[in-house]
């Protein structure tokens, strides 16, 4: 180099630096050119080398979409632009790997489901209807699992709302360290277990029937974690100041934490609530274990025998009929609705409730 | 409604962290004091410590006595919540309530107190509005949300809800810091009009905004990092900036200071 240390001459004399800050780029169209491109050739080799699974002539391309990117980036772009399109690509492959599975499941329940989904099969039971014959419904089944997951819910939100709140607004020491830990715990427990326990304790020591409701606590037992763990983060979300401000006007800290904190983090509370309880309505080991089943509409949670829609998805599987089949496959779409607007829901609260700014 | 503070012996810590080591001064009614010194000697520590907002931090702790009036705010059987209605604060950054409205955010201090009468209430966020010079601004949308506000705007807002509640004395922790320098100028201007109601202590690290708007100024300092923040000297403003009795103090207004 011609500049050295000691001259310490003007920049502008200096070695010539590039002028210029533009470089050459790819054109916007050319990363879908080149996906487009790699999936014809995956396909190309797939045909002629006769391999007979797709997911082999998808995986071809995917690797000859990041290996051409990369090749022309560099060849263009230069090596950093190249290794940043290498980033972007890997992400857009992953990102496909994962919609794919979930876009064919739902694209199969939808497609074998909707042939016995009709007004008929939403509004009536399975009665004594033969399994092997078409007809009958799922009328029961939708009760059984409003019922169950609303109790399930009545017993869990409460308690888990409130452990949140005493673990992030009050909990100092051993006992939040312990309640913590034992929440961490509950996350873990495998929902058989769960059905177990109340199995145990319910209908083999306390001699009750099955009932909804034995349903419905071993569901609250999986569910009051999640409660726990999801308020919790949402309450730490919470500027400390508002509580300072808050309590700084004289304000006791039970009204701060009922009118400043919670209302802050409604929103995000609620969202947690909606997707806790529509991880435990698929739920169907403890289902099967503490509320049995049912042909039969049976409108009382706390006596007797009930239907839940995974447990009815389960037992039509389980007949093995052309008919039964069809029927279990429009019950899990019913139930993938459910959940999906029960999270549609949790978004709109989400949104409706987010603090506004106003501007 | 102004009262007088007599702080005698009073150290604050941090769990086991000594954060400032016996102070004593006296804050008279209807008057500005300032509070200055470099970062971490303690200034907004003894500030908190005069409402009892210290003890809030987890491990806060406090030993010594704040008289109001001759009343011990550390006394046995005090309400803290009680001591913090007496005793308004104004935050660093303005924190507006989120999910309230300007009018509920000035209304907070009473509704969330007890149950008011909605004229009742009316007159006394005009009022507080009006004592924080942002009723001309606000009085056409005071059912939009206070965070829609600009930050001098929301600083001011706080200011409001603080004396909506009337407290007696106004705790202020750099209220400025954040705001430019119109907004500053609003505010230090609302300080001039509200000592004559309120007693007025205000944390700054902006020695001109201390000579402005004080009556007296207290200096404070930390012998070294991870040392407890003492406080060197209080005297009247108009002293403390031409002629301090410690070097220390002469040295930190005009800048020789390490």
């Amino acid at each position: 180099m011609s500049n050295t240390v000691t001259t310490r001459r003007p920049v502008a004399d200096s070695a010539p630096l590039p002028v210029s800050l533009k470089q050459p780029r790819l054109p916007r169209w050319a990363p879908a050119a080149i996906a487009v491109a790699a999936v014809a050739v995956g396909c190309g080799i797939g045909l002629v080398a006769g391999l007979e699974s797709r997911i082999q002539w998808g995986l071809i391309g995917a690797l000859l979409f990041i290996l051409g990117t990369y090749v022309l980036a560099a060849a263009v772009e230069g090596v950093r632009q190249a290794k940043d399109r290498l980033a972007t690509s890997l992400v857009w492959i992953c990102f496909v790997l994962a919609v794919v599975p979930l876009a064919s499941l739902i694209w199969e329940t939808v497609v074998r489901g909707i042939k016995v989904l009709d007004g008929y099969f939403l509004s009536h039971s399975m009665g004594t209807l033969p399994d092997a014959l078409p007809g009958g419904g799922i009328y029961h089944a939708i009760i059984g699992t409003l019922q169950q997951v609303g109790l399930a819910a009545l017993i869990a939100a409460p308690i888990g709302l409130l452990t949140a709140i005493y673990l992030v607004e009050y909990g100092r020491g051993r006992l939040a360290k312990a309640v913590t830990f034992f929440v961490d715990v509950m996350t873990g427990i495998p929902s058989i277990v769960a059905g177990l326990f109340i199995l145990s304790v319910w209908i083999l020591i306390l001699g009750f029937g099955p009932s909804g409701f034995a349903g419905a606590m071993a569901l609250a037992i999986l569910m009051m974690p999640v409660v726990v763990r999801s308020t919790e983060e949402m309450l730490k979300l919470v500027p400390n100041e508002l509580r300072e401000a808050s309590l700084a006007l004289g304000v006791p800290k039970w009204r701060t934490i009922l009118k400043v904190v919670l209302p802050t983090s409604i929103g995000g509370i609620t969202t947690g609530l909606m997707l806790a309880v529509a991880r435990i309505t698929g739920e169907t080991a403890p289902v099967l274990l503490l509320v049995w089943g049912a042909k039969t509409i049976n409108n009382n949670p706390f006596e007797g025998a009930q239907q839940s829609l995974p447990l009815y998805v389960f037992q039509q599987w389980q007949q093995g009929s052309d008919a039964s089949y069809d029927r279990a496959w429009a019950a899990a779409l019913v139930l993938i609705a459910f959940v999906m607007i029960l999270n549609l829901v949790a978004r709109g609260i989400a949104r409706w409730k987010a603090p506004k700014t106003g501007r | 409604m102004a009262k007088r503070i007599d702080v005698s012996g009073l150290s604050a810590y941090y769990g086991s962290h000594k954060a400032i080591d016996d102070i004593s001064m006296t804050v008279e009614p209807r008057s500005v004091t300032a509070f200055i010194g470099p970062s971490g000697c303690g200034k907004s520590t003894f500030l908190r410590t005069l409402n009892r907002m210290h003890e809030v931090t987890p491990g806060g702790r406090v030993e010594g006595k704040v008289l109001l009036d001759d009343e011990n705010l550390y006394g046995s059987g005090v309400d803290p919540v009680a001591v913090r209605r007496t005793v308004g604060m104004v935050f660093q950054r303005p924190n507006p309530f989120p999910t309230m409205s300007i009018f509920d955010n000035v209304a907070a201090g009473l509704r969330l107190n007890g149950s008011y009468k909605k004229s009742e209430l009316n007159d006394v966020v005009e009022k507080s509005l009006k004592g924080a010079n942002l009723w001309n601004e606000v009085k056409d949308r005071l059912n939009k949300p206070g965070s829609g506000l600009s930050g001098g705007q929301q600083q001011r807002l706080c200011i409001a809800r603080a004396i909506a509640v009337e407290p007696q004395v106004l705790l202020m922790d750099e209220p400025c810091s954040a705001l430019d320098p119109i907004s500053t100028l609003a505010i230090e201007d609302l300080i001039g009009e509200l000592k004559e109601r309120f007693t007025i202590v205000i944390v700054t690290h902006n020695m001109q905004q201390a000579a402005r708007v004080s009556d007296r100024t207290a200096f404070f300092n930390l012998a070294a990092v991870g040392q407890p923040g003492k406080l060197v000297e209080i005297d009247d403003t108009e002293r403390i900036f031409s002629n301090p009795s410690v070097q220390a103090t002469e040295d930190y207004i005009s800048g020789r200071f390490g």
